[in-house]
């Protein structure tokens, strides 16, 4: 069954607006997803019918909130295929989850270890494992990227040993739509007993994440890239290794005892949630996972599968246009320089005709040097995107070679 | 080319009625810009914006700041000749006198020039203002 995007698009009123008198083409959706009625909904019934703070069960509303924002956190565990529900931290977003990490990991590194991360890093799956390197003298290393934009997978192979402590890698590059071979690459680290961290915030959008089948110990992802909330995101963790990893922030529900000179931290998964946490945000975000898990999987695959290969057949026949990231497993991320013009041009003349799209070095700045560029285009697309916007967004390049000829 | 002044930019900005003359019209300013030459691009002349790049020359002529500017993206170097229209060559009163934000609403690119647009073109209006605010002192 093919996928109706018309009936899809009625719910994201988002996607009714006129920029300038012309209807938004929304694409950039990998800097983040627009949110449909059901998201909206939830977190304005929430606001209006029980609101109260969560674990604290002195009166109803607080015991329905905690237990619409646990049952949340029970969403999120099945989707991800996580083994319990006490894998699921919730965090800000991605950024905090790799920073949950990567602090823990400061705490054991030492100097000789080795930390590897790939040359397609956002910079928040780099400055955080930096970081740690620069802190504890532990060596980063950065495995390199062939000219398609895919990982050296036999480079990263023999770069690991005995001293790799952890490995970093996306499982979809933000910057070049790769979609890394997550399974092999954790199985290769797995031999050596390393650690294995997935930045996950563009691959979870893209549907089919099984964090057990994968293997690895840590996955995260945001929800606002996932048609829910800003501020609001998760850390899944291996049981064992969440249990006794070093807990983040301190302060209130992280606690078990607590006395003036000492305290006993929490369980799981409170020990690494401190304070009042995103409530609404997180019930936010379980709405927006059980309204994408309701979509025809097969369906919305196939048509992103389509808008990728009308935008390929399209840049193939547009003159001086230079894609960036040409992996052949790919989501519908498309980078793209034009010849004699700057990105940043490109962008004004597409945002005049009501294209949104990125410009600049897509928060991968030593990516951008690696690639000798400073920086680009990006296109990114998702489900409710049409045929007939992806054919307007090239129309409006057209548009911008000739005015920046 | 004679850069025009800012008063002459808003009554010549007014009387195009579609988008693409506006944008030319911006784009053929900033190419009337001198630029400066690739030896005077120093690290110590940029301003950074994480979606283009330009750079900032100044000097006190006579108790006047003039100003050289060049952007590597050519709609931002027209956005910086309207700045240049508004700043070059003035006083340092009369750069701290002129309310640039309702300049920018009157040639109705506001939307160009607020602090979240990472082109470098608010930070750039910020740097000509210490540098006013300085010659005062």
């Amino acid at each position: 069954m093919s996928l109706d995007v018309t009936a899809l698009r009625q719910q994201f009123p988002i996607l009714k607006t006129q920029i300038d008198g012309k209807p938004l083409v929304y694409l950039d959706n990998a800097a983040t997803t627009q949110k449909p009625q059901a998201v909206i909904d939830a977190l304005v019934e929430f606001y209006t019918t029980c609101n109260a703070n969560v674990h604290r069960g002195s009166h109803y509303l607080s015991d329905e909130a905690t237990r619409r924002y646990e049952k949340a956190r029970t969403t999120v565990a099945s989707f991800i295929h996580a083994n319990a529900k006490e894998e699921v931290i919730w965090t800000s977003g991605t950024t905090e989850s790799l920073n949950i990490i990567a602090h823990g990991l400061a705490q054991q590194l030492q100097p000789g270890d080795e930390v590897l991360i790939t040359e397609m890093e956002h910079h928040a799956n780099l400055v955080t494992w930096q970081q740690a390197c620069i802190k504890t003298g532990a060596k980063l290393v950065v495995i390199p990227i062939n000219e398609a934009g895919e990982l050296e997978v036999a480079r990263f192979e023999a770069a690991l040993n005995t001293q790799t402590r952890l490995v970093a890698f996306p499982h979809v590059s933000n910057a070049l739509g790769t979609i890394n071979p997550i399974n092999e690459l954790t199985a290769m680290a797995k031999k050596v007993g390393a650690l294995v961290s997935i930045d996950g915030a563009q691959g979870i959008a893209h549907g089919g994440v099984d964090v057990q089948a994968i293997g690895c110990d840590f996955y995260s992802f945001s929800g606002h890239k996932l048609f829910g909330p800003t501020g609001i995101g998760c850390l899944w963790g291996r049981q064992q290794v969440l249990e006794d990893w070093p807990v983040w922030q301190t302060g209130g529900e992280m606690i078990a005892d607590v006395e003036y000179q000492n305290t006993t931290f929490g369980a799981l998964p409170n020990r690494l949630e401190a304070g009042t946490p995103n409530i609404a945000g997180a019930i936010g975000m379980a709405a927006a996972i059980d309204w994408f898990a309701a979509l025809d999987q097969h369906a919305i695959q196939t048509h992103e599968k389509a808008l990728l290969a009308r935008a390929n057949e399209l840049a193939a026949d547009m003159p001086g246009m230079r894609l960036i990231g040409t992996a052949k497993h790919k989501v519908g991320i498309m980078s793209f320089l034009l010849d004699g013009t700057h990105p940043a041009d490109i962008g004004f003349i597409l945002d005049r005709q009501g294209i949104a799209i990125r410009t600049g070095d897509n928060c991968a700045q030593p990516l951008m040097k690696r690639l000798k560029i400073p920086g680009t285009a990006r296109a990114s697309f998702s489900i409710y995107n049409t045929i007939e916007e992806v054919e307007a967004f090239f129309n409006a390049l057209k548009k911008a070679q000739t005015m920046l000829a | 080319m004679q850069l025009p002044s800012s008063q002459e930019i808003i009554d010549d900005l007014a009387f195009f009625d579609d988008w693409e003359q506006r944008y030319q019209y911006i784009i053929d300013l900033g190419k009337a810009l001198p630029g400066l030459p690739e030896e005077a691009r120093t690290p110590d002349c940029l301003v950074k914006g994480c979606q283009s790049q330009v750079w900032l020359v100044a000097r006190n002529h006579d108790g006047r700041l003039q100003f050289d500017v060049d952007s590597d993206a050519v709609i931002v170097q027209g956005l910086l000749a309207l700045v240049m229209a508004a700043y070059n060559d003035k006083t340092p009163k009369q750069i701290l006198d002129f309310d640039i934000d309702q300049y920018f609403q009157e040639l109705d690119l506001e939307r160009h020039i607020t602090p979240t647009r990472g082109n470098g073109l608010r930070a750039i209006v910020a740097k000509i203002n210490g540098l006013a605010r300085n010659a005062v002192h």
